[in-house]
């Protein structure tokens, strides 16, 4: 994202959190993105947390030969790097896939086909009405995604290690309920707030500025996952460097 | 009655409008023609606030619009009505609900009060009974037909139409600007119609402007328009060997 883009950018979030026309509408715009964004991710979360914390056990298992470290340090290991990165992160660039390329699709369509020069026209504050539940939905559900796969992430650990024989069911509980530090869910919480206003802020940008017909927007999509990419890891640098 | 003084539009280098002028009265079908590339889409967007203009003024009812911040146009911009070259009608929503989608924004009706009038909308255009359907079940004159009943909705003092004949048969062609005729006179709204369509210049055209390479050329009414000399002119209107045939004719 050049200068002039992140100048654009910026005017249009300002525009996004112009007072809205009608609360009720925008409530209910807001609950029906939060059912897109959180009810329809909450599978593949799911599916790619616990088969994540479940590799994440076998590895750390493989690496850690030594006699001298004691077995509990894999779900030690394995709970630290699920809660701080692997669960925000992960989820985050997964997220940013799926939602942010549709995000990006649908307001791209709408301008192509004119659809919000006619919200324009109604005197409605287009970038609100389309852009603003979008921005909600995500820095609400995103983190109730993040814990879930942080859930699943320490689960899956569990099944993997206890299945493969890796260590047994008692180290590993024992390993994650040792030195448990809660500020690390606030890091990762506070990294999952940060990712959803990325993963819709910015494909919703993307889609609001294109120019031209279904290739402009396919290749708006496609930018739109690769500058929310980006974005999310510069911004997990950042947050880390801040919060640790 | 809309105004527009000495409208300037470039894009880079590209001088698009070149100090366009006219008065459009309402009651009467006001029309802006002109080949392809000639401006008038660009003078339309001006008009509307979707493009801003280099330089001169639009006024509506003597309301200056140009220099109105966002929130100072908002009122403006609910007594306009528009319908799209494409239709523009929201593909995630029923026909009910693309028709009622201004009056939920914009006014505290009851839910009934709000599909009486989104009924006698459908009923206006022809198109009862099909509320429940959604853009993507309907015809391209359908289509239009529910853009002029959801431009309708509010009741607009200002009603503007981009292309509303593109990609339409000729019958259907001739229906919507009837349809746009008569409710320009029922209601008495400004209708600004920009249209390459010469069936709704010489069916519709009360008042007519010629734009030619961003100039205003030419302005009189469809009756006048067969008279003139005007080369460009002619040359636009009359390009075709029936429409030649038919002016020589007459």
């Amino acid at each position: 994202m050049n200068f002039t883009n992140f100048g654009k950018y910026i005017l249009l979030l300002k525009a996004v959190f112009r007072r809205p026309e009608k609360l009720k509408i925008y409530v209910k715009a807001i609950f029906q993105q939060m059912d897109f964004i959180g009810v329809g991710s909450l599978g593949l979360i799911s599916i790619i947390s616990t088969f994540i914390g479940a590799v994440m056990t076998l590895q750390i298992a493989f690496q850690l030969v030594s006699d001298f470290i004691p077995k509990t340090i894999i779900g030690q290991v394995n709970r630290d790097s699920s809660i701080l990165e692997l669960s925000p992160t992960i989820s985050a660039i997964v997220l940013a896939g799926k939602i942010g390329s549709a995000i990006s699709s649908e307001i791209g369509t709408m301008r192509v086909t004119e659809q919000i020069d006619a919200l324009e026209i109604m005197g409605i504050n287009a970038p609100g009405y389309l852009i603003l539940p979008k921005i909600i939905a995500g820095i609400t559900m995103v983190p109730v995604l993040v814990i879930i796969s942080m859930v699943l992430s320490i689960t899956g650990g569990y099944i993997g290690g206890t299945l493969s024989g890796a260590l047994s069911s008692a180290e590993y509980i024992e390993g994650i309920t040792t030195s448990f530090n809660p500020f690390t869910i606030s890091v990762a919480l506070v990294k999952a707030f940060v990712f959803g206003f990325i993963i819709t802020s910015v494909p919703a940008y993307e889609g609001f500025y294109v120019k031209g017909g279904a290739l402009e927007v396919a290749q708006a999509s496609t930018r739109a996952v690769v500058v929310s990419c980006i974005s999310i890891l510069a911004c997990d640098y950042l947050v880390t460097q801040l919060m640790l | 009655m809309i105004e527009i003084k000495d409208i300037y539009k470039s894009f880079g280098e590209n001088e698009v409008l070149k100090g366009i002028s006219g008065k459009f009265e309402p009651g009467v079908t006001n029309l802006i023609i002109g080949g392809s590339g000639s401006g008038k889409t660009t003078l339309l967007k001006c008009m509307i606030g979707l493009h801003q203009p280099d330089s001169g003024t639009v006024e509506y009812d003597g309301r200056e619009f140009t220099q109105l911040n966002f929130e100072e146009r908002i009122e403006i911009r609910k007594e306009i009505g528009m319908l799209f070259q494409g239709s523009a009608l929201f593909d995630s929503m029923t026909v009910e609900e693309n028709i009622m989608f201004p009056l939920n924004m914009f006014t505290e009706q009851q839910r009934s009060e709000k599909l009486d009038r989104v009924n006698f909308c459908l009923e206006r255009v022809n198109l009862e009974g099909k509320n429940k359907l959604f853009p993507a079940e309907l015809s391209g004159g359908m289509k239009k037909r529910v853009g002029i009943a959801r431009a309708i909705a509010m009741n607009p003092k200002y009603l503007f139409c981009d292309e509303p004949n593109s990609g339409l048969d000729p019958k259907t062609s001739i229906v919507i600007d009837e349809l746009i005729k008569e409710l320009t006179e029922e209601y008495n709204t400004t209708t600004i119609v920009v249209t390459h369509d010469m069936n709704s210049v010489m069916g519709i055209g009360d008042y007519i402007i010629f734009l030619h390479e961003g100039k205003k050329f030419w302005e009189g009414s469809n009756k006048e328009i067969s008279k003139t000399d005007i080369e460009e002119l002619n040359d636009f209107v009359f390009a075709s060997r029936f429409m030649k045939a038919a002016k020589d004719k007459f």
